[in-house]
């Protein structure tokens, strides 16, 4: 017995919030999100900020790999040239664009840029799948921060120094703290995750879930895997573009180093801990990935009394860490964080008729 | 409807199919048997696109569809089940349902990330046409909120058959509907098919090893033996011919 489940009609059976506790829960968020923004202490407003930016990354991860099945090891590269365009097109049109409209033109043409390299990047995946397609994009990762720390690039991309980026200008509104910066994000994050749950509950998005589940079964279905594959390569690169756009207005400089394997190893495994092919996995899953090393500090710091020369073990400690969460999600957890709150939301739905 | 000339297909040195000529004719089941290996299932794969044949031309409503991906022959509206069901095992039943809706709508990205709009309209449609037109029709009403993986086999088949028919397809194949299904099982998916046939004119053609239920529904029979085709006729012609008996039971001593 589901309590609080009767349906009128197929638009209310159709919501994405379909029952009081899913709607309680989106809302109390987007509320306690309104009040971190305005009493949050500043170093809470940077943490938020990196979990902002990720979060918007992972989840154009999960468009690719949680929804379409095609696992990529390049989704840096992608932030990389988010980054990367935004800053240098901000720097090619200042002086042509007047400033507070500068980035209605720069927003849109990096994250397009990006699109058009992803859809490069995903051509491989019409031949070959898993693993391959996997060392396939890995590649695309190199070649990119390959190419930005050239020298002959340096002009305009700055070369292995990185390059200082611009503030965001909205209007006049120049957003040159981080709380500021915390509301775009915030709302950015928010609109991505929205946009990828409309996605994947209309045409386009069941046919990204049908490749993942049996691809000959697709095809007989009419979905050509040709066109699907590279729209979901496409997708998952525009929100990692979007991301890295959001990186450059955040942080004043930008370094190639900063968005090399380890980043796109770092967006695949907040997407396994969150949940794959789940809106809300990326939310979790970002959430302990970002948590996990301020947690490792504060109890590193109550441990050895705020001694300095402990800090040399607590970056080891991070990474052990982290490595040992992966284990335990991949055995214990396999479909990620948003699995233990589905078991807990159904069990709220049967409550009292019934648990678990 | 569906017409097959001269169809060849071989793998290396073996010839799966050789020589294959039919139709299905509008409205009509038709039904394909033989043994084990005589390339029933190959000739399905055919004619839905995924083997090249070495000689031979499937034309579809007088088009020639010898040259079409999978995708396209399935916009034209052909549609096909499995052998060993092919559903989408991370989906509810549902969703499984729509997705064989998926030529006939036409949101875009854009139209799909923005949702309200076009794309909730299509969806609506999509939904209340895939609810009266075959959801009630296969009586699955019950299990539409389902994942796949909990259902038993018999109504995983019927969900297949619901996937195609979200389609509306002029053609539908149907690989094996009843293998591995009990007596009443068998006997609810033939009179599902029957329904399909009457009710939306759907040319049928099957494959089945099932010969009472081949018989009984048929009005054409295709009978294949080793990538040959042996016989064709009414189920009347078919059960009397020698060389189908001699395929089915062996050759007279």
């Amino acid at each position: 017995m589901i309590n609080g489940n009767l349906k009128a009609s197929y638009a209310a059976d159709e919501r994405v919030l379909n029952n009081t506790y899913k709607q309680t829960f989106v809302y109390g968020m987007m509320l306690a999100l309104a009040l971190f923004a305005g009493f949050a202490n500043d170093y809470m407003i940077l943490i938020a900020c990196k979990m902002g930016i990720l979060l918007i990354a992972v989840v154009g991860v999960n468009i690719l790999t949680g929804y379409t099945g095609l696992v990529s090891l390049g989704h840096g590269a992608f932030v990389a040239i988010g980054a990367y365009s935004v800053t240098m097109l901000e720097n090619g049109l200042t002086g042509i664009v007047p400033e507070s409209l500068t980035i209605f033109v720069v927003l849109p043409l990096a994250v397009a840029i990006t699109a058009v390299v992803g859809v490069f990047v995903g051509l491989p995946s019409l031949r070959v799948k898993g693993l391959y397609l996997a060392v396939a994009t890995l590649a695309a990762n190199f070649i990119v921060i390959f190419l930005i720390e050239q020298d002959a690039f340096a002009p305009w991309t700055g070369g292995v120094v990185g390059i200082n980026t611009h503030d965001a200008n909205i209007l006049g509104w120049v957003l040159d703290t981080n709380r500021e910066m915390f509301v775009l994000i915030a709302v950015v994050a928010f609109v991505s995750l929205l946009a990828a749950q409309n996605l994947i509950r209309t045409r386009v998005g069941r046919a990204f879930i049908a490749i993942r589940d049996r691809d000959y079964s697709a095809e007989i279905l009419g979905i050509s895997l040709l066109r699907y594959k590279l729209t979901s390569f496409a997708l998952s690169a525009a929100y990692c573009g979007l991301a890295g756009a959001m990186f450059a207005y955040f942080y004043s400089r930008i370094l190639p180093e900063q968005f090399e394997l380890d980043l796109s190893l770092e967006l695949v495994a907040a997407l396994i801990v969150g949940g794959m092919g789940r809106t809300m996995g990326p939310v979790f899953g970002v959430m302990i990935i970002v948590m996990m090393p301020e947690v490792i500090k504060v109890f590193a710091a109550y441990f050895t009394g705020g001694d300095a020369a402990s800090a040399r073990y607590i970056a080891p400690l991070q990474e052990i860490a982290f490595g040992l969460l992966l284990v335990f999600f991949l055995l214990k957890e396999p479909l990620g964080i948003n699995h233990i709150t589905d078991r807990i939301l159904r069990a709220a739905n049967r409550w009292p008729f019934a648990r678990g | 409807m569906l017409r097959i000339e001269d169809l060849h297909l071989s793998f290396g040195g073996i010839k799966a199919l050789q020589g294959i000529s039919f139709e299905a004719r509008p409205g009509e089941i038709t039904g394909v048997i033989g043994p084990n290996g005589a390339g029933k299932t190959s000739l399905f794969n055919a004619i839905s696109g995924f083997y090249k044949p070495d000689r031979g031309r499937v034309f579809f409503d007088g088009q020639d569809i010898t040259g079409l991906s999978p995708d396209r022959r399935a916009e034209l509206g052909i549609a096909r089940t499995f052998q060993n069901i092919a559903l989408f095992r991370g989906m509810t039943v549902l969703d499984n349902i729509k997705l064989g809706g998926h030529t006939r709508l036409k949101t875009n990205v854009w139209q799909a990330l923005r949702y309200f709009g076009a794309a909730q309209r299509e969806e609506l449609e999509l939904r209340r046409d895939i609810e009266e037109r075959v959801i009630n029709f296969l009586e699955i009403d019950h299990i539409r909120k389902y994942p796949i993986t909990m259902l038993p086999y018999g109504l995983q088949k019927r969900v297949e058959l619901g996937r195609a028919l979200a389609m509306q397809p002029k053609v539908l194949m149907l690989d094996e509907p009843v293998a591995g299904m009990n007596r009443e099982e068998t006997a609810d998916m033939a009179r599902f098919i029957l329904d399909v046939q009457e009710q939306f004119g759907t040319t049928i053609l099957l494959v089945e090893h099932d010969m009472h239920m081949v018989m009984d529904i048929c009005s054409h029979i295709v009978v294949l033996n080793f990538g040959q085709q042996i016989a064709s006729g009414t189920p009347a012609e078919v059960s009397g011919n020698q060389d189908v008996i001699e395929a089915y039971l062996g050759a007279a001593a």
